[in-house]
């Protein structure tokens, strides 16, 4: 690997007349049909490692060298990532990553229809299925798709394009450079003409071969950077794009599970088995670790026996705690400040988030069929390495005798980090010998499924004399686990990195990602953590959210102490160029300052993570006759943000349209986080059992007016973007809230305190559906 | 096991299954027809939005010995068919207006489109964002920015 990166360095290698273009290497792959494959190491999108985060990915070189190389050594070719040519024209690339709505098979479709020439409905993304000799190179997290695999996806098209050309010019008679590729035809003097398909077989090599080829210049991108829609948007809108649910795997059949009544509680026994092994359509009753397993003809179904299920169950691990007690151990762990308050006037303040669900709007779901000697699963994972080790240790067979198959997630939002529910498809499915199709109820996603712990952030800011002098900020939260991978594979395959435990390793990730970008003197950001056993998770863009928010609250704070606009005092103490772009296109496009009525108000977040830039101006209206306004339907309604600008600054922008779309859901997601959505925790188990407890942002609580903004390229590389924008949203809403109302909140979301809604009975743990739906249509 | 018939997507069909299984199971455990998704089954996300005879419901929440061998039951499947297309105006701008992410509750979402489309017509007027605002599907992605748009071209193209 030294040696390829040497050979890249070195400048003799450049062909001259070529500035502005990158020489790459991969691999002519021996195949049937023409295949290229890339080293991830070779080519590195991405190397300055300064914000490394999740991302340590960013430098995965050293992980490779560290781990085990035999394999490397004796299939060189093995851990490549491969762009196929077929002979239907059709070029094929298996992403090693989890598309859950983010738009990733989008933009990959872009940079190989950009580097290949080929039209982008010639090209097939697909998932890949779990490649252990990837090892954690295939982790979809951290915004980091784009940023590790930019590159490399491009050099396998581009390596692709040249070979056809050369082959091309083989077979005529003719030199390179008088033949021409565009649109999947290759073209040469005389009228000469070949499809691309009509060129792989003889394109294709009897023996893998190391070659070279240059990357497009951005000003010569025809794909990349204009706005595409999604390439899986036909299958949507006609219900034909399909989810593990929709999977048919022969005799998997519907699977539900009744679960005790608080978070990971056991079965001691069940009391009616040959009952509930009676009931119609029942075809299957076991128990299992943390649960009644049920499989029957139709999913209604599982529910109908769930309802009869009578069991003993064993404590939990949290049936003693409730959001109070748990605030107070945050409290007691809080880490203590540093600065004294001396000689400086002081802000002082703490923020509390609650608990939230990161649950997608698809259940968590699995298909797996465990044989005696084999298992097969499928579902959405992020992590699909770690799921086949662990579910090939859980079931006693070896990981080679285990395939995991990715499917497409209805969401993700941290959720798919975990495989819990792969795992306990292949227990259920081991203990009845039998394929199944097991999906988690609604209310087991909210109650059962994984969090994002409660913390707190106190923050102290000491002032003087028109200047900040430390700001100190002390997040405290329930311990995260970060046991989906990360943590797993860097003490596997590095055990002399700097990691012990999970503990450290949390802290790492926050010290990693979080970062103030302003002049405030002696800054410091640290995490403490309180180890319950909750099962958590992160979600979507992790710490950042409830760090930023307390952070941009004392910035209102601070500003309004010294007398300045929010904006103005921003100005003065960013250090950051693209933030300061960012902030003054979001002042100019939503007319910051404008004359606003009494309750309602602008409010400013900045926010710099992915190696991008973010400012989101809000406008909230928290009057009653808002707040408290009837709605047709029934939900909880509350301040609602009227309107919203979001300006980002990705980088290099490969689909305008996709960035668009996450800076929505980033938007909408904040609302959420600051105003609405929360569980609460009582005596071991989430009250929220459905969406109209766990109030995610509805079409109600939507701004009318959201405008997004893409800055001008300032990379050749693209950002991060998939969590990006949650972050300085959810700080610029509270920030508006604040100046609405005049009172600084200091409890997240705002409606935390008033429970909304009439919890659901814990038992059973899955309610009946109704059966008055036909009174309710329009 | 008792039969039961109805008209899905323009064709009568049978099926046999417990009187009480809810029409979403019936659907898409015993026929196969997956475009109607669950997210809930309690009639609160409303993944499942179907039509039963034009008008909009949740297939999860009703019954399947509820459904009469004359009610026309359509999914997303359908809707093109009801317009004699390939793509009904509301998908059609859907994807002009590139609303998907995940694409989980969109078969709904549009199914929800254009039943409330077809409500506010029938009240002799056009739909506003007030009327928006009472669509309860939920999108975890956040694409109602986006679906606001879409809907309001949709009902351009829709027939009355």
């Amino acid at each position: 690997m030294t040696e390829h990166r040497r050979s890249l360095a070195s400048p003799s290698e450049e062909k001259p007349g070529l500035l502005g273009r990158r020489r790459v290497l991969g691999y002519l792959i021996a195949a049937p049909t023409l295949a290229v494959g890339v080293s991830w190491l070779v080519n590195d999108s991405d190397p300055r490692p300064a914000d490394a985060a999740v991302p340590s990915l960013a430098q995965p070189a050293d992980v490779f060298d560290l781990g085990d190389l035999q394999n490397l050594a004796a299939a060189p070719t093995s851990g490549l990532i491969t762009v196929e040519l077929r002979t239907d024209g059709t070029a094929h690339f298996a992403v090693p990553r989890a598309e859950v709505g983010q738009g990733i098979t989008t933009a990959f479709a872009m940079i190989v229809a950009e580097e290949l020439d080929l039209p982008i409905e010639k090209v097939e993304i697909s998932l890949a299925d779990a490649r252990p000799e990837l090892l954690m190179n295939q982790l979809t997290g951290g915004s980091n798709s784009m940023r590790s695999m930019y590159v490399p996806v491009r050099t396998a098209a581009a390596i692709t394009r040249q070979r056809l050309i050369e082959v091309a010019a083989l077979q005529w008679g003719v030199a390179v450079d008088k033949v021409t590729a565009a649109a999947g035809v290759l073209t040469g003097p005389n009228g000469l003409t070949a499809t691309y398909g009509a060129l792989a077989t003889a394109a294709a090599v009897t023996k893998t071969v190391k070659v070279a080829a240059q990357l497009k210049a951005k000003a010569d991108f025809k794909v990349l950077g204009k706005p595409h829609n999604r390439v899986d948007a036909h299958a949507i809108v006609t219900g034909r794009k399909q989810f593990a649910m929709d999977l048919h795997v022969k005799g998997a059949k519907p699977t539900m599970v009744a679960r005790p009544p608080t978070i990971n509680g056991t079965l001691r026994g069940i009391n009616n088995l040959a009952a509930l092994r009676a009931l119609p359509g029942v075809t299957d009753v076991v128990g299992i670790t943390h649960g009644v397993a049920i499989r029957a003809d139709t999913f209604g179904q599982c529910i109908d026996a769930i309802q009869k299920v009578d069991a003993t169950w064993g404590p939990g691990t949290v049936d003693d705690e409730s959001d109070a007690t748990v605030l107070k151990k945050l409290r007691a762990a809080q880490l203590p400040m540093a600065v004294p308050p001396l000689l400086a006037q002081t802000i002082d303040a703490e923020f509390v988030f609650a608990f939230a669900s990161n649950s997608p709007l698809e259940p968590d779901c699995a298909i797996a069929d465990v044989r005696a000697d084999s298992a097969e699963i499928w579902s959405s994972l992020k992590v699909p390495i770690v799921a086949q080790e662990d579910i090939a240790k859980q079931l006693g067979l070896p990981v080679d005798a285990v395939k995991v198959h990715v499917v497409q997630g209805g969401g993700s939002f941290g959720r798919h980090l975990f495989h819990d529910v792969a795992a306990e498809a292949a227990e259920i499915s081991q203990k009845m010998g039998k394929p199944v199709k097991l999906s988690w109820s609604r209310t087991d996603n909210f109650r059962q499924g994984r969090t994002h712990p409660m913390s707190t952030s106190r923050v102290r800011v000491n002032y003087a004399a028109g200047n900040v002098i430390s700001y100190e900020q002390r997040h405290t939260s329930v311990q995260t686990d970060f046991g989906h991978g990360l943590g797993e594979m860097l003490t596997a395959y590095a055990a002399d990195l700097p990691i012990a435990g999970n503990l450290s390793f949390a802290e790492s990730i926050f010290e990693l990602t979080q970062t103030s970008p302003y002049n405030f003197g002696v800054t410091t950001q640290l995490l403490n953590e309180v180890p319950l056993k909750f099962n958590t998770g992160s979600m979507r863009n992790i710490y950042s959210p409830n760090v930023v928010c307390a952070e941009e609250l004392m910035v209102d704070q601070l500003a309004a102490k010294m007398g300045q606009d929010p904006v103005r005092f921003r100005r003065s103490f960013l250090k950051d160029q693209r933030l300061l772009a960012v902030l003054d296109k979001a002042a100019e496009v939503g007319n910051w300052g404008k004359a606003m009525p009494k309750g309602t108000a602008q409010g400013i977040g900045v926010h710099s993570e992915y190696r991008a830039a973010v400012a989101t101006l809000v406008e909230i209206d928290c009057r009653p006759a808002t707040v408290d306004r009837p709605l047709p339907v029934e939900g909880v309604t509350g301040p609602r943000v009227t309107k919203a600008v979001i300006v980002v600054d990705p980088g290099f922008c490969i689909n305008p349209k996709g960035l668009e779309a996450q800076m929505f859901g980033g938007l909408q997601d904040a609302i959420a986080l600051a105003l609405t959505s929360s569980l609460h925790i009582k005596d071991g188990i989430p009250l929220e059992g459905s969406w109209d407890n766990y109030f995610y942002t509805r079409e109600w609580n939507s701004p009318l007016d959201v405008q997004v903004v893409i800055m001008p390229n300032t990379s050749d590389s693209p950002s991060g973007a998939g969590e990006l924008a949650v972050a300085p949203a959810f700080a610029a809403v509270a920030c508006a809230y604040a100046r609405a109302t005049g009172t600084l909140p200091k409890y997240f979301p705002i409606n935390h305190g008033t429970l909304g809604f009439e919890p659901l009975p814990v038992q059973p743990s899955t309610p009946q559906s109704p059966t008055d739906g036909l009174d309710h249509t329009f | 096991m008792p039969t039961h018939t109805f008209k899905l997507n323009g064709k009568q069909i049978s099926v046999d299954a417990e009187d009480s299984v809810r029409l979403l199971w019936v659907l898409r455990d015993l026929l196969g027809v997956t475009g109607p998704k669950y997210g809930c089954a309690l009639n609160v996300c409303k993944a499942c939005t179907s039509h039963i005879n034009g008008k909009a419901f949740n297939p999860c929440s009703v019954p399947v010995k509820d459904v009469s061998s004359s009610d026309e039951i359509t999914t997303i499947e359908g809707l093109p068919d009801t317009v004699g297309k390939d793509l009904h105006p509301m998908q059609e701008a859907w994807l002009e207006y590139d609303v998907a992410q995940c694409g989980y509750c969109q078969p709904g979402q549009i199914m929800a489109a254009v039943a409330k489309v077809k409500q506010v017509r029938a009240e002799g007027r056009e739909i506003t964002d007030a009327d928006l605002d009472e669509l309860r599907n939920i999108c975890r992605c956040g694409t109602y920015t986006r679906i606001r748009e879409a809907v309001k071209a949709g009902a351009e193209h829709m027939g009355a």
